[in-house]
């Protein structure tokens, strides 16, 4: 038997209650949520996780049709699928993330009013199961650069490091969008809008040398833009502009911080307003 | 050792639509707008607690490790309040409660299955939800299970079973839960009568192991078969707090919850005097299952034993039923006999087609010399008689303390 543990439970007061030591502790039920999530999503379909090569595909063929061959949006020399796919790509994990973790919560109101566990675990699951579907589309990327000549480069060793940064960016906006709409359930019809207007505020599918000079210190305001250009440089083999993504990480840590400080002030109330 | 020790604890809502905070974002923008009129009117001295409501208001007990303790009460008496607080689901607004023990929470069956999973996916994330280690399930699986009797069905999303079969998957895991203390609220409602008993053993299992649970119910008879010690909580407070039989009864006495068996195994606390005690009341329907439900048809048997202290006193029963609204349908007498000193059984058979339905208190009586009252002891158990199907088209109340089947003639004259 585990040595006794003690617990005290009282009215908490104050901002910053965070136990990192009780999230650790449910690591396997984070485990456990996110596999959920994952098998859900593409249960009782003929096509499964193919949906996401599907979906890949699909919304870069019309970019390209488009934004590349129509509007003639400039690629700096690569092909544009390749270009706007590789920004696309962690924008969709982003947009994802943000998405299901923001519902996280509401979705999951039957368990916050019956059993006790970190809430924050909720919101991390939903964000961790949209991994699966960026390693997917990321073989796909991978397979696509081969295809069209651009070819593999040392900087894919950043990748991870980028997806790193935009997960713990998309875990601090999620989480506290996902405490907003349990006290303010309007902000479940912000959300898309929300990351609509992101998208085009972040050069995805133009490259961020299209903003004139003088407006460009704008984009560093935008805590993605770095990160996504970071990847596109990484995917592209091209050297990456480091005082960009040194602002978007500055950003993601701020971010994450604010939205488990809001979280953990919103938690205490969950079960009551659910 | 104190497993649970609860130091004034209260939990204040907010009542009606707004709760705590304001429903929607625009409702937040017009009431902070509005909010300096309301404290201006609030200096006028409207009271600010117009729509709170105390779900608990200062409630102190410990629990010793070990100890199994019912709570009861009426809906809506903060029960399940106390054990969401205990189970740390939502917070006090006051006081403080400490925990010395891994801690398990059945506040109701099946949290968090999802109907797409299949049967075995579920066991292991309920198990999970449970606070059960991903190892400590796969060492039970086999086990969960066997008790669940679902082998044939295990790998077919939960969507497709029946409700029975789900709360039956449900309760298996939780059944093996080996918490320290353990919570649990009124799931056995659930089920059928075959697996509720199946439950009941597993929990009752589960407190000689010397685990402590807290147990709330408004099944009396599990309560009192399963709880050394009863709190009875109302309106937030505790009412009383003490040896199950001695609370249960004096809960019995406020509200009519079904109790179809009591025994007394301290003679100490049985009721009665140094002449005679009781020891045990049950009442069933007559015939092979005693958890049959009993309707306006069923005979009922109602069974007391008891102890004589007086070798060859001349006893005799005397049984009176009363309804809800505290009228006295019947008083039946036995006849006297001379016992010997030790425990006898006295019987008695209501006979079906006679009681309306409905639910009936039984108090009884023992009689010296078919005159000197030795022992009176109401409340003594509560059952209920069910209505059954009736011929015709009319389903409203039938009226009448007793609804006995007389005998009827119709012919054209």
């Amino acid at each position: 038997m585990a040595e006794r543990s003690r617990i005290v439970i009282e009215p908490s007061r104050g901002w910053l209650a965070f136990d990192i030591k009780s999230l650790w502790e449910y690591r396997e039920l984070l485990g456990v949520l996110i596999r959920r999530d994952i098998k859900v999503r593409y249960s009782q379909t003929v096509l499964g996780a193919a949906w996401v090569v599907l979906q890949a595909v699909a919304t870069t063929g019309m970019f390209t049709l488009v934004f590349g061959t129509l509007v003639k949006i400039p690629s700096e020399g690569y092909p544009y699928a390749v270009y706007v796919f590789s920004a696309l790509l962690p924008w969709t994990f982003f947009a994802n993330a943000v998405s299901a973790s923001g519902n996280s919560l509401v979705n999951s109101s039957g368990l916050i009013g019956k059993v006790y566990f970190p809430r924050l675990v909720i919101p991390f699951a939903s964000v961790g199961a949209g991994l699966v579907d960026f390693c997917i589309s990321t073989v796909l990327l991978l397979l696509l650069l081969l295809i069209l000549g651009t070819g593999w480069s040392a900087s894919l060793l950043a990748a991870p490091f980028l997806l790193g940064a935009v997960a713990i960016t998309a875990l601090g906006v999620g989480i506290f969008l996902s405490a907003l709409v349990v006290s303010y359930r309007d902000f479940r019809h912000v959300i898309p809008f929300l990351l609509q207007v992101w998208m085009f505020a972040t050069p995805v599918v133009y490259p961020a040398t299209l903003v004139p000079e003088r407006w460009r210190w704008v984009l560093h305001l935008n805590p993605l833009s770095g990160l996504i250009g970071g990847f596109r440089s990484a995917f592209l083999g091209r050297p990456f502009d480091l005082p960009a993504l040194a602002v978007s990480c500055a950003w993601a840590v701020l971010l994450f911080l604010l939205g488990i400080a809001y979280f953990e002030k919103a938690e205490r109330r969950f079960a009551d307003i659910i | 050792m104190q497993a649970i020790r609860a130091e004034h604890l209260s939990k204040r809502y907010a009542l009606g639509s707004r709760p705590a905070a304001n429903a929607t974002f625009r409702e937040m923008v017009s009431n902070s707008l509005r909010a300096p009129f309301r404290r201006l009117r609030r200096l006028g001295g409207t009271a600010p607690e117009e729509d709170l409501l105390w779900a608990l208001r200062d409630v102190s007990f410990c629990v010793n490790a070990g100890e199994v303790v019912g709570v009861v009460g009426r809906n809506g008496a903060g029960k399940s309040t106390l054990l969401k607080i205990l189970s740390r689901v939502t917070e006090p607004t006051e006081g403080r409660v400490e925990l010395a023990g891994r801690v398990s929470s059945l506040l109701e069956v099946g949290t968090g299955f999802h109907p797409e999973l299949t049967g075995r996916e579920n066991i292991f994330l309920n198990g999970a939800i449970l606070g059960m280690g991903r190892g400590e399930i796969a060492r039970k699986f086999d086990e969960i299970v066997a008790f669940s009797e679902l082998e044939k069905f295990l790998d077919t999303p939960v969507k497709h079973y029946s409700s029975g079969m789900y709360v039956r998957l449900a309760f298996a895991v939780a059944a093996h839960l080996e918490p320290e203390i353990l919570l649990v609220d009124e799931v056995l409602a659930v089920g059928d009568v075959q697996f509720q008993r199946k439950c009941l053993g597993r929990m009752g299992s589960a407190t000689r192991e010397g685990r402590t649970v807290i147990f709330v119910s408004h099944n009396m008879t599990a309560v009192q078969s399963l709880c050394s010690r009863v709190l009875w909580i109302d309106g937030g407070g505790i009412v009383e707090d003490g040896e199950s039989a001695r609370v249960v009864g004096a809960y019995l006495e406020r509200n009519n919850e079904i109790l179809m068996s009591r025994s007394w195994d301290d003679l100490g606390v049985a009721p009665g005097n140094e002449s005679v005690r009781l020891c045990r009341v049950e009442v069933s329907p007559e015939g092979e299952d005693p958890c049959a439900p009993m309707t306006v048809e069923t005979p009922v048997r109602v069974a007391f034993e008891c102890w004589n202290y007086v070798d060859g006193s001349p006893l005799n029963m005397s049984m009176v039923v009363y309804d809800q609204q505290d009228v006295c349908v019947f008083n039946s007498v036995s006849d006297s006999r001379r016992l010997p000193r030790g425990r006898f059984r006295a019987v008695c058979r209501i006979p079906g087609n006679f009681l309306n339905d409905g639910r009936y208190r039984v108090r009884v009586l023992v009689v010296r010399e078919q005159s000197v009252p030795l022992l009176d002891a109401d409340n003594l158990a509560v059952f209920e008689i069910h209505d059954t199907e009736r011929p015709g088209g009319w389903f409203g109340k039938w009226v009448g303390v007793v609804r006995p089947a007389l005998t009827w003639t119709l012919e054209p004259a």
